[in-house]
């Protein structure tokens, strides 16, 4: 709470937040809710189940001058079975693909999802490639036939570049790369998000029905 | 995937995903199965070419400018009243953080051979064509009693008892104009037709009561609506659903419904991913057709794209529309709901006009007429008609609980009726809506 009121005071001497919408994809298990989790507030939790109850989440994120204020949708599970809602994709500025660099099938999977995304989202979607689970894989020694590391660098950043895409590894264990890939994006995302085309009047007449107020509610009832 | 659930849920249209996702919150493992690859059912929005697919798969269609998503076509008009139980369901579920809302810009009544602006505050009453002086101040007594009554202070009922006189006898009471009846009915009330008016008047007035609420609240017309379509309220619940671990597949057709106690209840279905257990289905009434009766009801409905607002409604960007019976000898009220760019569901330019009645006659679309008179040039009109569905009985004996059909009221306060009292079939208790707050929320602001 007071955290809160804290952030609301001093919003109010900071440059105007640009809220981006991120969503997270990639296959089951690779870690997708545990890089939220890590970068919303610095937590890891060994054994997560999959994600329940809490797939909307905000947290700011100040990249020199400027703050971000990332809300971040997790897929909760609907694309398990090929069935994510348009809703998802739509006025997303921001996505993840996340795979796990010890599991080559998911890998796989994250390359059908930045074609997904090329074809479902907005044209000017910032997409980063993150390959997860790094700590799994620090210890070894290149050319080590044992190596739990089934995907590699180079594989990502190869894909990242054929596609226009922020590549980072990371581990939401450790917390390594976490951050970076959050302002990585944020520092892509233009500084006066342009309005998407099929959203002209971006502002104007939206309604908060939470707190019942309308931006321009003239006059009462007769 | 062969699993076991407590509920299976057949259908993607909104009543179907409301359930689901209340009951996944209530902590039900819940399966969602649609055989379309879309959500929504007959809830759905279409964009250009799933538009055209359904109405005339190998006819013509106009040239038209925007991409095919640039278009969310609602196959059912409606909208949700500002202060209606849909949306306090949605403000109580958190779903308003999926999608966003705007107001309908005005509300009109045909009267006459015209149409006039249903007033939405005490300067438009006071210049409204719709009345004459004296009838508006009889209108503003009747008003005034509505507003003041009270259930435990008998002082405020005058002569009148809202639980055993009728409508009518309200109306006389007040010496009100059939005009203005019809205009309080059906404008107001939103009735579709005049059976009220020898019923009971307490329906008739609580309508009232939440049309005036609803104005209120935002001031335009007592109207909302989703950004980019209604096809975003069953997404919305979707997700709700999903988020509190429901499973989704689209796109996957019901191969066989199992039974058990010799062929009486219901035990699951059989899919193409394998075969999923529950004891209890909740599906639209396409899914078991032999469960359902037809109501006698038909309604028609015509998508109409226009390049220009609606003649007389002052250019606003969006409107409702009531064509009361009385006005032109039917016994069903004509709804339009226009709709433009503003509300995502048309490219720049277009406007959207979706009219709707249920049907009297052997020609139903020239029951029409009167409507596409108000409408204008229309670049082009695509028409279905559906028949209305309810289920044969409670769904208790057999575990199989269905939906009715969309009617062909305009708002969704008979659907939400519908909700609540398959919530209260399903779980044997009434729907209590609790604000949620969800765990890892408290980051939030
Ligand atoms: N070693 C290691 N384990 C991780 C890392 N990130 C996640 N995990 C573990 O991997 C498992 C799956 O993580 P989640 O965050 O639930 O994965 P998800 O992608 O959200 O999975 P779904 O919600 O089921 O799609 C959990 O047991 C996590 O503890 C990581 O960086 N390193
Ligand atoms: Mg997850």
């Amino acid at each position: 709470m007071e955290l809160k009121s804290y952030d609301k005071y001093r919003m109010s001497f900071a440059p105007p937040t640009t809220s981006v919408k991120l969503v997270l994809l990639g296959e089951a298990a690779v870690g997708k809710s545990s890089l939220v989790l890590r970068f919303v507030s610095n937590d890891f939790q060994e054994n997560k189940e999959p994600t329940i109850g809490a797939a909307f989440l905000t947290q700011k994120c100040t990249i020199g001058e400027r703050t971000i204020k990332y809300e971040i949708w997790d897929t909760a599970g609907q694309e398990r079975f090929a069935s994510l809602a348009p809703m998802y994709y739509r006025n997303a500025q921001a996505a993840l693909v996340v795979y796990d660099i010890t599991k080559p099938a998911s890998f796989i999977k994250a390359r059908h999802w930045v074609k997904e995304l090329h074809e479902q989202a907005s044209k000017d979607i910032t997409i980063a490639l993150v390959g997860n689970k790094h700590d799994l894989v620090e210890d070894d020694n290149d050319g080590d036939d044992s190596s739990l590391r089934k995907v590699s660098i180079e594989e990502g950043q190869k894909l990242a570049d054929e596609e226009g895409l922020l590549f980072f590894e990371t581990s939401a264990k450790t917390a390594y790369n976490v951050n970076e890939v959050f302002v990585g994006i944020g520092s892509k995302i233009p500084e006066a998000p342009l309005l998407k085309p099929q959203q002209p009047q971006a502002t104007d007449g939206r309604i908060d029905l939470s707190t019942g107020t309308a931006p321009a509610a003239d006059g009462c009832a007769c | 995937m062969d699993e076991n659930y407590d509920v299976i849920v057949l259908g993607t249209g909104l009543t179907e995903c409301v359930l689901s996702g209340l009951l996944s919150v209530d902590g039900k493992k819940v399966l969602h199965i649609d055989r379309q690859d879309f959500y929504g059912g007959e809830l759905a929005s279409l964009n250009l070419g799933q538009l055209y697919n359904k109405f005339r798969p190998s006819g013509q269609k106009p040239e038209l400018r925007g991409r095919d998503r640039d278009w969310c076509v609602d196959l059912i008009p409606k909208f949700l009243m500002a202060n209606g139980e849909l949306t306090n369901i949605l403000v109580h579920t958190n779903v308003t953080r999926y999608i966003e809302f705007k107001q309908i810009g005005g509300s009109y009544v045909y009267r006459n051979g015209r149409i006039a602006k249903v007033p939405s505050n005490q300067a438009e009453a006071i210049s409204s064509s719709l009345m004459g002086i004296f009838e508006k101040r009889r209108m503003k007594q009747f008003l005034d009693y509505l507003t003041k009554w009270d259930d435990d202070d008998a002082s405020t009922h005058g002569a009148l008892d809202l639980d055993k006189n009728t409508m009518n006898e309200v109306y006389n009471y007040f010496r009100l104009e059939n005009g203005t009846r019809d205009f309080i009915g059906h404008a107001m009330a939103l009735w579709s037709n005049d059976d009220y008016l020898n019923e009971v008047a307490r329906p008739t007035y609580e309508r009232i009561i939440l049309y005036g609420q609803s104005v209120a609240k935002y001031g335009k017309s007592p109207y909302i609506y989703p950004l980019y379509g209604l096809g975003e309220l069953p997404q919305g619940f979707a997700r709700l659903s999903a988020i509190y671990g429901g499973t989704y597949m689209l796109d996957t057709p019901i191969d066989e419904v199992i039974y058990d106690d010799d062929n009486k209840k219901f035990a699951g279905v059989k899919t193409k991913e394998g075969t999923a257990k529950a004891p209890i289905v909740i599906a639209d009434p396409t899914y078991f057709p032999e469960k359902v009766k037809k109501t006698g009801q038909k309604v028609i409905r015509a998508m109409c794209i226009l390049e220009h607002p609606v003649p007389n409604t002052h250019d606003l960007d969006s409107v409702q529309i009531v064509i009361p019976q009385n006005q032109v000898g039917r016994k069903n009220d004509i709804y339009i709901a226009v709709l433009s760019d503003v509300h995502c569901v048309v490219p720049k330019g277009y406007y959207l006009a979706i009219v709707s009645t249920i049907i009297e006659t052997e020609t139903p679309h020239v029951e029409l007429e009167p409507a596409f008179k108000l409408l204008g040039p229309r670049l082009d009109t695509l028409m279905g008609i559906a028949e209305i569905y309810e289920p044969q009985d409670d769904g208790t004996a057999s575990g199989i609980y269905i939906s009715k059909s969309y009617d062909a009221t305009s708002h969704f306060e008979s659907a939400t009726d519908d909700i609540k009292d398959l919530y209260f079939r399903v779980t044997g208790k009434p729907l209590v809506l609790e604000k949620l707050t969800e765990g890892l929320n408290g980051l939030d602001e």
